[in-house]
């Protein structure tokens, strides 16, 4: 095995590790606030690990630095796991974690940049934030600026209309510093993504719109960082990343379980899913 | 000399264009919001996202919160009415963006109530941190884009199709948040704002030829309200009548009976403005028809002067 083979199996393991970590502190968060959204916390994890531990340009200390990459969740509601990465990475320390939710904190139900410096963008009205990371790229290409923009949306979320509207603009413009990842977790608030409308062909939707389309396992972090990896070195075009998920992966009896969509563990669903994401029979 | 607004805030914001933070966008609409003329100057800082007003907006914000000034433009009824994405992607973001409504209000004219926003300072100036400028002629509002480069937070502007008369010279110069006082008076105060100014600069004129004084308040900025002008007003008048080509809820007329009514104020007051949907005709049969014109103006003063003895 060459060195490079070794650092990236090296790499995939640490992210993996903060992956499961985060996890963790999501469910303990989740739990401590009474209210939330563990489902789709729970299947962006493993992306968002990615992003906050390898892909994003960014500095925890000073979160406002100009050249620093933009990471928008679009699906708002699953803001806890992005809070969960923003400790782990030292953007704020983790005992605020146990404020979510609760009056006058920073962690607010749904993001708010003007409340959490690291935040880039408030969202939580969903198919909105696609296309104010759209105008951050636009702003970055206006600038030739170096950095990058990212962005998650959710497959329930992209049944609303301005997301199309904003997936005809980017490529229009060339939008190749745009990253955009779909968290196909399958699962909206009350059932099934394709039986409440299918979304099918995704790919070549995307495709059709004129996207670079990588499709991957969402929970499969070699892939995972193989296609961050791939949309840096798209030119012309904005990338897009089906992701394909389990809403609640990582606590057996949540998973693909509309019922974990918008509702916290109590103490006792949290000790039982602490143990398993812990591993601990 | 007669100008619509939307042509006088063109001008402007060509003049101002050579800051680099401006961006102009638009949907579809470059003729009618008249931004064709940036685009002429300034095609590296003009897009056109097509007809997609919620996808505009939140690209303004997303421009805004990367430096920009981006100007959002299109008829004040498809870019105000794109409400969800105003209140959670603009507003609550604090993005300075400039929202710039065209065809403000009947003034529209033949194109009916669909082309006309006549609910849009009401929904905006419900949103805390939104300023809402309606300015009344060509120079008032030069002074207002002017302005609003480098105002901090979101604000909207909202300009009219038709033409509209002076009623500013040339000293004019446009403070934010200060109601300009165009005529004196101290039987009636007409506090207007946009096109029923000129309106109420005229209603005020065939007032005084019957001997009725009356005051002229130019209300540019709807929010924030200058307070202390309409109080002023209202205690040194015997009545006060507020006239604005919008809904009768939540714009001018509202925002002073809020003002009286929490500030003391006991002068009498009629709120001119629209209680039904416009409809098709020419802007002057529609402010005649709804009592937005000077002879209808100048009949409700005399109205509440005899009312208040």
């Amino acid at each position: 095995m060459d060195t490079r083979t070794s650092e990236r199996r090296d790499l995939i393991e640490r992210l993996q590790g903060i992956a499961r970590d985060l996890r963790i502190a999501d469910i303990e968060m989740l739990a401590e606030a009474g209210s939330g959204h563990p489902g789709g916390t729970l299947s962006a994890a493993d992306m968002i690990a990615a992003l906050y531990f390898y892909k994003l340009r960014h500095r925890p200390r000073e979160p406002l630095w100009a050249d620093r990459d933009r990471f928008v969740l679009s699906k708002g509601h699953c803001i806890p796991i992005v809070y969960a990465a923003m400790a782990e990475a030292g953007f704020f320390p983790a005992e605020v974690l146990k404020t979510l939710r609760r009056l006058g904190s920073p962690l607010q139900g749904h993001p708010d940049r003007t409340r959490l410096p690291g935040i880039e963008a408030s969202t939580g009205s969903l198919g909105q934030g696609l296309s104010v990371a759209v105008g951050m790229a636009l702003a970055g290409k206006l600038d030739g600026a170096g950095w990058r923009v990212y962005c998650m949306v959710g497959d329930g979320e992209i049944q609303e209309g301005q997301i199309w509207e904003a997936a005809m603009f980017a490529p229009r413009h060339r939008l190749d510093n745009l990253c955009v990842i779909l968290d196909a977790n399958q699962v909206q608030q009350t059932a099934k993504v394709v039986d409440i409308l299918d979304e099918d062909p995704l790919v070549a939707k995307w495709r059709a719109f004129n996207w670079h389309v990588r499709e991957i396992e969402g929970h499969d972090m070699a892939q995972i960082v193989d296609a961050l990896d791939e949309a840096e070195q798209v030119t012309g075009r904005p990338t897009f990343i089906v992701s394909h998920t389990v809403k609640g992966k990582g606590v057996s009896w949540m998973e693909l379980d509309p019922e974990w969509h918008g509702k916290a563990p109590d103490q006792e669903q949290a000790r039982r899913a602490l143990a398993e994401l812990r591993g601990e029979g | 000399v007669a100008t619509a607004t939307r042509d006088a805030f063109a001008d402007a914001l060509v003049r101002l264009g050579s800051d680099q933070r401006i961006v102009v966008l638009t949907g579809d609409l470059r003729d009618s919001t008249r931004t064709e003329k940036f685009l002429e100057r300034y095609p590296d800082r003009f897009f056109d996202v097509g007809i997609a007003e919620h996808n505009m907006l939140g690209i303004a914000a997303g421009l805004a919160l990367s430096g920009k000034i981006p100007w959002a433009c299109s008829f004040s009824a498809f870019v105000t009415g794109r409400f969800d994405v105003v209140r959670v992607s603009v507003a609550y973001q604090e993005a300075n963006v400039r929202i710039v409504g065209t065809h403000a209000g009947v003034g529209v004219g033949e194109d009916g109530y669909s082309q006309m926003s006549l609910e849009d300072m009401a929904s905006m100036r419900a949103l805390p941190n939104m300023a809402v400028l309606n300015p009344s002629d060509a120079i008032s509002t030069e002074g207002a884009v002017e302005y609003l480069v480098d105002h901090r937070g979101p604000a909207f502007l909202r300009l009219t199709r038709q033409k509209v008369d002076d009623v500013h010279g040339d000293d004019f110069r446009f403070e934010f948040g200060k109601a300009v006082r165009i005529r004196d008076g101290s039987d009636v105060v007409l506090i207007a704002t946009g096109a029923t100014v000129a309106e109420a600069v005229k209603a005020a004129e065939s007032l005084g030829g019957e001997g009725v004084s009356a005051r002229v308040l130019d209300v540019h900025t709807v929010k924030p309200l200058d307070e202390e002008a309409v109080l002023a007003a209202a205690s040194e008048c015997r009545a006060v009548i507020t006239v604005e080509d919008h809904s009768i809820h939540g714009g001018l007329g509202s925002a002073v009976a809020e003002v009286l009514s929490a500030r003391g104020g006991t002068a009498p007051l009629r709120i001119i403005g629209m209680r039904e949907f416009g409809e098709s005709g020419t802007s002057e049969e529609l402010y005649r028809k709804f009592g937005l014109d000077a002879e209808g103006i100048a009949a409700t003063a005399r109205d509440l002067l005899k009312a208040v003895g």
